[in-house]
């Protein structure tokens, strides 16, 4: 990537008018990517100092800061409390400190990186995201859409609901992407799973969500042909970390390991 | 060689403190600030000729001194391979060339102010390409339609099998006895063909270089080499420029493991400087490190291995075939070492035979790699070894014992195959392979955990192999030491071998020590300076701590002598009756002076003179180190994911001259190996593109992969050896692949073939089994 | 544009472009301790510290460091030295050009985590990749050395 001028926002409304100036002008997030970018920007406008790093609870809601480095997501008290804890789980697993201290959960989402293992439990926690502009919107909705987004992300919020939650990533080696990583949460009787680095982006598993939230009992059956929706139902692809063939495999396998885990209280 | 106080001893390395502390080390911290930046286009096809090239627009950029292509070159063919004149590689390489042959091959480069200028030039020279179908499948590239190498104006040094009217950079073949009759007459036979990939050295310093002009109007050069010399003599002989005008110095080199025993920026940046006068360098992008230096090399070795009934091991049979890419760096020595190095581990048998092929594709080169043919050679064997023992229903420990090389025994092996010549017939005076093995039996618990337990999902199992190496290339590689008294009585070492974060500067001084009887911090080294200190061939082939070290404890034998003998003249006795501690000088009638006097009066006082003392050596023989390594793994079955929970090694190194440094060698090399037979892997695209060229694609392992390591060292004396001592660098990358596949089968019943031993090719092996069964 | 940061406990303006990371900056003003592993975030080997923790500079924004604190190793020689000390102790220094990075982590994980268990340390580590020891050895260091500070 390169950089013309830099620009250190005073507010969020000055970030906004920096952006709308110019279609090359981007907020940028941790830069943790940033090298594998070709694109030139005309205006690379920073949100740091802005207070949008604090991870806050309140009203039911946990709100992260856009720019809240993942670092500080993996040692939040606050998010090992929900879900099992799989948040902080999921961010403790992505390359190494350092990376962690600079990434924001700002541009994972922003990005909606295939190779993200924070959507899929994002996605499994309901999370809603609140942009400047916009206002709040969910997490699911916003990755349906296409192309870059022109509002800036200010927190994405996750409801605080008694619920338990299971992340597994399967990976080569502690610093790589995810071959594909799984998350199932549960919460109020409805489960929710998403698979991610498929190597696409993470999404949820709706047919296997249905068979799940449909039956009264989630006894082994009803586990067994919910793994086999899942591995079935979503779509996986080819790349060198893995076939589709074995994401598929790997889908069955997990979505089933973790939903026993789940009932029998055990993440 | 008694040993004493140094060798042998706990000593921490020399200069780990200062390079902790970043203080000025490596290559790039010593590049005038004002050196021009050399960037380099890459090209971006496989196979293609250059038809047109225009740099017009790029020589009038503003900061731009040199634009250089290969109309700038004389065609002299030469090898970047590293190696002793003449070399054993074909000279089939220019500097820039009108043919580039793989993704990542050198177009033409551009010399300029800064590096943002250098590159703004290279984006605007015109390339165009004549663009041809590539040869990318090494098992159809021989006698292919497609001539990776069409030139008519590249040879050989002497015969090697070179023929590149058939894509072939070489070719080997040897057979002792009647491998055909013994395999008809033996009881049992298994076959199987393995595959190896070529795996990046992924040394964490990518290579740099820099040169200038000094005020004495020589090139002076600074490289992250490994073979100082061997640069000096191919910059003097490809760009005719007299040796005696260039001086090279490495300093400290970040990590090598043979990735930098060949020319890489070299080439340009001298030409670069020779021609403008100016200084320059040239620093290697992380992506040129993956895919414009080279790898190791791919293979595929057919092996048959015949037996009788009761076990004993009858013949060997391999034929190889070695991807050695667009140039034929290593081509046949490092097949030669698949051979050489690995089946002389089964010597009892009655025949053996192996040949193979080397041929060129258009993928990035290959060359030489800590292990160098020995690992992919020792894959095949060691998993055969199980796979027989399996059949003839024969513990697979057993079948090693009863077959195996042992102390005091010889491998006719050794007599026939040298590198890229005829070998040196030697005996086994130190091996202590046999208690390596039992020792690990021991460590590991093996009886009790052979072959697997079944836990749940999971199982537990546990893999062996054992392994050999060398130490050194006989009558071929050459290091020499110097070394001098100052006043006061310390000394200076200067040595041509190359520290490249192996530890030899610290083994060296402690050799040197250790004869002279002081301590270590009075040995003073310097190494790797091509004006300073005297020849070495350099850091490879294991060959630093036995070649070197004997060097430098032969140079320091010498200059004891020396001492003593002017210790003798200033007491007025004979030399015969001085003993020598290491600080005073005493004679038989009690009388005595300290080293510290007499160097201060040799320096200053009475008949002055420097002493210095200077010893070559070069080996007669190249006694292997062995060892034995234990894997223990747990699998999940439903997913063929493992993790690997132990990594025990029983080594055989002759006498470890440092003992921790030692077992850095061994830990290291076994990790790069545990990297080779799980993840390391290339990946292309049909194009020939290499799409893993970074470290987020290309995975090494981290800190997280291993969980536990052991390393034992057995108690073993090499006579000819400095204090006793062999080689450590290679050897414990050998036995991770087939200890790992071995313990694989153990848990699975999955016999993986093919490297890297991944999740998924187990998984897919448990379901063909299952459907089998079906 | 300028950048004011403090660099080793001392006030500097450099002279940066926009689009300039640290690990340049820094090398050009001759920190040269920060060495060029990979550019692309996945080495550890180009660690410094801003605001005291652990950062690739390859990837850190010089602007983004404005009125921040920097540290690199010349910063922490006493710690570097005694640090050597224990990864001399393990055979753990070989060819050493990742060192300085792991230093830096070290130096951070001393102050976050003083009572840092094995696994601790290897999950503070885990973004340094080192080619040459296999870890075990510099765990082993790492583990010795804050032992020692206690």
């Amino acid at each position: 990537m390169k950089i013309q001028n830099f620009h250190k926002a005073s507010s969020l409304a000055d970030a906004y008018e920096r952006l709308e100036r110019s279609s090359d002008a981007a907020i940028i997030g941790g830069g943790a990517w940033m090298k594998f970018s070709s694109r030139t920007l005309e205006e690379a406008i920073d949100l740091s100092g802005l207070g949008l790093d604090a991870i806050d609870e309140r009203d039911g809601v946990v709100a992260i800061g856009s720019m809240t480095p993942l670092r500080d997501i993996e040692t939040s008290d606050v998010l090992k409390r929900i879900f099992n804890g799989i948040l902080p789980h999921a961010a403790a697993q992505i390359v190494g400190v350092g990376l962690r201290n600079i990434a924001t959960i700002g541009g994972s989402v922003v990005g909606k990186y295939g190779f993200s293992d924070l959507l899929g439990p994002l996605l499994c926690m309901d999370a809603r995201l609140e942009f400047f502009k916009e206002g709040e919107v969910s997490l699911a909705e916003f990755l349906e859409r296409k192309g870059r987004t022109d509002d800036i992300l200010v927190s994405v919020n996750i409801p605080s609901k008694a619920g338990c939650g299971y992340f597994k990533k399967v990976r080569k080696t502690a610093l790589d992407f995810a071959v594909l990583n799984i998350t199932i949460t549960k919460t109020d009787g409805q489960t929710r799973i998403a698979l991610g680095s498929r190597p696409a982006r993470a999404v949820l598993a709706m047919d296997a969500m249905a068979v799940l939230n449909g039956s009264v009992d989630n006894d082994e059956t009803t586990i067994e042909k919910a793994a086999e929706k899942a591995a079935e139902a979503v779509r996986f692809g080819d790349n060198h970390r893995a076939s589709e063939a074995y994401r598929k495999h790997l889908a069955y396998v997990y979505v089933r390991r973790g939903l026993f885990m789940l009932e029998e209280g055990r993440t | 060689m008694k040993k004493t106080n140094v060798v042998n001893t706990f000593n921490p390395s020399i200069d780990g403190k200062g390079i902790m502390m970043g203080r000025k080390a490596f290559t790039e911290d010593f590049a005038p600030k004002d050196a021009l930046i050399i960037k380099v286009m890459r090209s971006p096809h496989a196979f293609a000729k250059i038809t047109h090239i225009d740099v017009s627009e790029a020589k009038k950029l503003p900061g731009v001194e040199i634009v250089l292509t290969h109309k700038d070159f004389k065609r002299n063919a030469y090898t970047r391979a590293g190696q002793g004149y003449p070399e054993p590689s074909p000279h089939d390489k220019f500097v820039l060339d009108e043919y580039v042959r793989h993704v990542g091959d050198e177009v033409c480069a551009v010399a300029a102010v800064d590096e943002a200028t250098a590159l703004k030039a290279l984006d605007a020279i015109k390339v165009d390409f004549e663009v041809y179908d590539p040869v990318l499948d090494f098992e159809g590239a021989k006698d292919h339609k497609v001539r990776v190498h069409p030139e008519d104006d590249i040879h050989e040094m002497f015969p090697i099998g070179f023929d590149p009217k058939r894509n072939l950079a070489a070719a080997y073949h040897m057979e002792i006895g009647d491998v055909g009759k013994t395999l008809d007459d033996s009881d049992v036979v298994v076959e199987e063909s393995f595959h190896t990939t070529p795996q990046a050295h992924a040394m964490m310093e990518p290579h740099a270089v820099h040169a200038e002009i000094d005020y004495n109007d020589r090139l002076l050069m600074f490289s992250s080499t490994q073979t100082p010399f061997h640069v000096r003599r191919i910059l003097s002989q490809t760009l005719e420029v007299p040796i005696h005008k260039i001086r090279v110095i490495k300093p400290r080199v970040g990590g090598g493991f043979g990735g930098k025993q060949a020319l890489h920026g070299e080439m340009l940046c001298a030409a670069v400087t020779l021609r403008t006068g100016k200084a320059s360098k040239m620093v290697y992008t992380r992506k040129e490190v993956f895919e414009s230096t080279y790898s190791r090399h791919r293979m595929r070795l057919d092996f048959k291995i015949g037996a009788t009934k009761d076990g004993k091991i009858t013949a060997l049979d391999v034929y190889g075939l070695s991807d050695t890419g667009a140039y034929g760096e290593h081509a046949l020595t490092v097949y030669m070492v698949t051979g050489s190095k690995v089946l002389p581990l089964y010597n009892k048998v009655d025949a053996v035979r192996f040949h193979g092929d080397i041929v060129y594709t258009n993928r990035m080169p290959a060359g030489a790699f800590r292990g160098y043919g020995a690992v992919q050679g020792n894959f095949a064997l060691e998993s055969i070894i199980d796979m027989l023992a399996e059949k003839l229903g024969m513990d697979p420990v057993e079948l090693r014992e009863k077959n195996m090389i042992k102390e005091g025994e010889t491998s006719k092996i050794f007599e026939v195959m040298g590198e890229g010549t005829e070998g040196t017939a030697m005996d086994m005076e130190s091996c202590k392979l046999e208690y390596c093995l039992k020792r690990g039996l021991e460590l590991t618990d093996w009886r009790g955990k052979h072959p697997k337990k079944v836990e749940d999902s999971k199982v537990r199992s546990v893999g062996m192999a054992i392994a050999m190496q060398g130490s050194g290339i006989p009558f071929i590689d050459m290091g020499a030491a110097t070394i001098k008294l100052n006043d006061d009585g310390f000394y200076n070492l200067t040595i041509g071998a190359t520290e490249i974060g192996q530890g030899s500067d610290t083994v060296l001084a402690q050799i040197a020590a250790e004869a002279l009887g002081c301590e270590l911090k009075h040995v003073v080294v310097y190494s790797s300076d091509t004006d300073l200190t005297p020849f070495d061939t350099g850091a490879y082939a294991s060959s630093t701590t036995y070649v070197s070290g004997n060097a430098v404890y032969k140079a320091a034998s010498k200059l004891r002598d020396m001492m003593i003998r002017e210790a003798a003249r200033m007491l007025k006795c004979d030399v015969e009756s001085i003993d020598f501690d290491g600080r005073t000088f005493t004679d038989s009638s009690g009388s005595s002076v300290t080293l510290s006097k007499l160097s201060n009066t040799l320096t200053y006082n009475d008949e002055q003179q420097q002493l210095t003392a200077t010893h070559s050596y070069v080996g007669h023989k190249s006694p292997p180190p062995f060892m034995a390594g234990f894997v223990e793994v747990m699998v999940d079955r439903e997913t063929g994911e493992f993790d690997i929970l132990d990594y025990t090694s029983v080594v055989d190194v002759g006498t470890t001259i440092n003992p921790k440094l030692a077992q850095g060698q061994i830990e290291g090399g076994i990790v790069q190996g545990i990297g080779m037979a799980t993840y390391e892997e290339y990946h292309m695209s049909k194009k020939g593109k290499n799409i893993t060229g970074d470290f987020l694609n290309y995975k090494i392992p981290s800190q997280k992969e291993i969980n536990r390591l052991r390393t034992e060292f057995a108690d073993s004396y090499e006579d000819s050896g400095p204090y006793g001592a062999k080689s450590a660098g290679e050897i414990g990358i050998d036995p991770p692949p087939a200890a790992l596949a071995n313990a694989i089968y153990n848990a699975t019943g999955v016999r993986i073939t093919t490297l890297p031993i991944t999740p998924e090719k187990i998984l897919m092996g448990i379901k063909q089994k299952e459907k089998d069964r079906q | 544009m300028k950048l004011h940061a403090t660099i080793n406990g001392r006030k500097r303006v450099l002279e940066i472009q926009p689009g300039d990371v640290l690990l340049d900056t820094l090398r050009d003003h001759d920190f040269i301790s920060v060495r060029r592993g990979c550019d692309s975030t996945s080495c550890g080997v180009c660690t410094i510290l801003v605001e005291g923790k652990p950062v690739p500079s390859c990837t850190y924004l010089s602007a983004r460091a404005e009125g921040k604190t920097i540290t690199t190793v010349e910063g922490v020689q006493d710690h570097a030295a005694r640090l050597a000390g224990f990864f001399g102790g393990e055979g753990a220094d070989q060819c050493g050009f990742c060192n300085p990075g792991i230093a830096l982590s070290v130096y951070a994980l001393s102050n976050e985590a003083p009572d840092a268990d094995e696994d601790t340390i290897r999950h503070y580590l885990t973004g340094h990749l080192c080619r040459c020891t296999g870890y075990h050895s510099q765990v082993q260091a790492v583990k010795k050395y804050l032992e020692g500070l206690k």
